[in-house]
């Protein structure tokens, strides 16, 4: 069948931590679909039988962020929006990753207006842009197969000064 | 009689001291009140029998921007009973406490239609017009801190930096 068909008797692999947390880690993001506008029907339609995420490992969207590692911002972030994405990022534990898809995500888009930050760049950090208006559903699969790429680079000691949101600030705000 | 008769025909009846301004184009029937008396011509409009406007369809306004009266208030009123849409309007001045002139303010419809509510609330948010005697004047789209009105014609595109907070980084 498998793996385990290789094997002969007892069977065991070696590794580093490094490595195997890695690809837990990469093989299985969740997501947190903080779908604002157009850009998230595209989302949806990646979750679709006919794209299916489900082949990376990515079919759990998570609709509390506490269970997510990736926050896909899909659509356009208004100036009253944006402390509510912040917020929703912040209570996200450590390590978490963030995907800005489309082009409202990345520059405002067509909205070059008073009422829409022009690139959420400018309070998240953004690990990758997707480009498009809306992108299309096989550039978001190819954006979460460069994501698990990062993700696989990364080592545990990286994650090492991660702290647990801040429960007090997200109160407050 | 028809109703774009009737409607100026019963206004002039009723309120012989308004100075009304009646205009018609393409069909649509427009008039233009002084705004002292907006509150009792639309409570008339709607209850009286043989108009009926009982619908608020719209209420927004327009930034003349160096006009006299800088602002107009207009208001698209619809009644079922004719298939009639009516539309009103009246000036507002801007209001500037050194040149010590008017301010900029006009009495709430919501007495009248309560639906009103949050087209006066917006039309407040993105002009600055007050509405008096409204219940619940607050902003409508913008941060409730926020003091300046977007769609009045001196207010720049890109808005003014730094006027909307965005979270740390």
């Amino acid at each position: 069948m498998g793996l385990e068909s290789l094997l002969k008797g007892d069977g065991f692999i070696t590794t580093t931590v490094d490595a195997i947390a890695a690809w837990a880690r990469k093989s299985s993001v969740w997501p947190m679909p903080m779908g604002i506008s157009c850009c998230a029907i595209e989302m949806m339609a990646a979750g679709d039988p006919k794209y299916d995420i489900a082949r990376f490992g990515s079919e759990v969207m998570r609709f509390t962020p506490r269970q997510c590692d990736l926050m896909i911002v899909a659509g356009t972030v208004t100036y009253k929006m944006a402390p509510v994405v912040r917020k929703i990022y912040d209570q996200m534990p450590d390590p978490k990753w963030v995907i800005a898809m489309g082009a409202c995500t990345a520059s405002g888009g067509i909205y070059r207006t008073y009422s829409v930050v022009q690139g959420i760049d400018q309070f998240l950090p953004v690990d990758l842009y997707v480009a498009g208006c809306p992108p299309r559903p096989d550039n978001l699969l190819n954006a979460l197969i460069q994501i698990q790429d990062k993700i696989g680079r990364t080592k545990v000691s990286d994650f090492k000064n991660s702290k647990l949101p801040d429960l007090n600030v997200i109160q407050n705000n | 009689m028809d109703i774009r008769e009737l409607v100026p025909k019963k206004l002039k009846e009723q309120f012989n001291e308004i100075d009304f301004e009646v205009s018609e184009y393409l069909d649509e029937l427009t008039i233009k009140l002084p705004k002292e008396h907006i509150v009792k011509v639309c409570e008339f409009l709607k209850k009286d029998s043989d108009l009926e406007f009982l619908l608020c369809q719209d209420l927004t306004a327009i930034d003349w921007a160096k006009r006299k009266n800088r602002f107009t208030v207009v208001y698209h009123i619809y009644s079922f009973k004719n298939n009639f849409r009516l539309r009103l309007k009246a000036d507002v001045d801007e209001s500037d406490p050194a040149a010590d002139k008017a301010d900029c303010s006009i009495d709430s419809v919501t007495s009248v239609w309560k639906g009103a509510n949050w087209q006066e609330r917006e039309t407040y948010d993105m002009y600055g017009i007050i509405f008096n005697n409204h219940p619940d004047l607050r902003r409508m789209y913008m941060p409730e801190d926020f003091e300046y009105y977007p769609l009045r014609k001196d207010f720049p595109l890109m808005g003014i930096p730094g006027s909307i907070p965005l979270p740390k980084k």
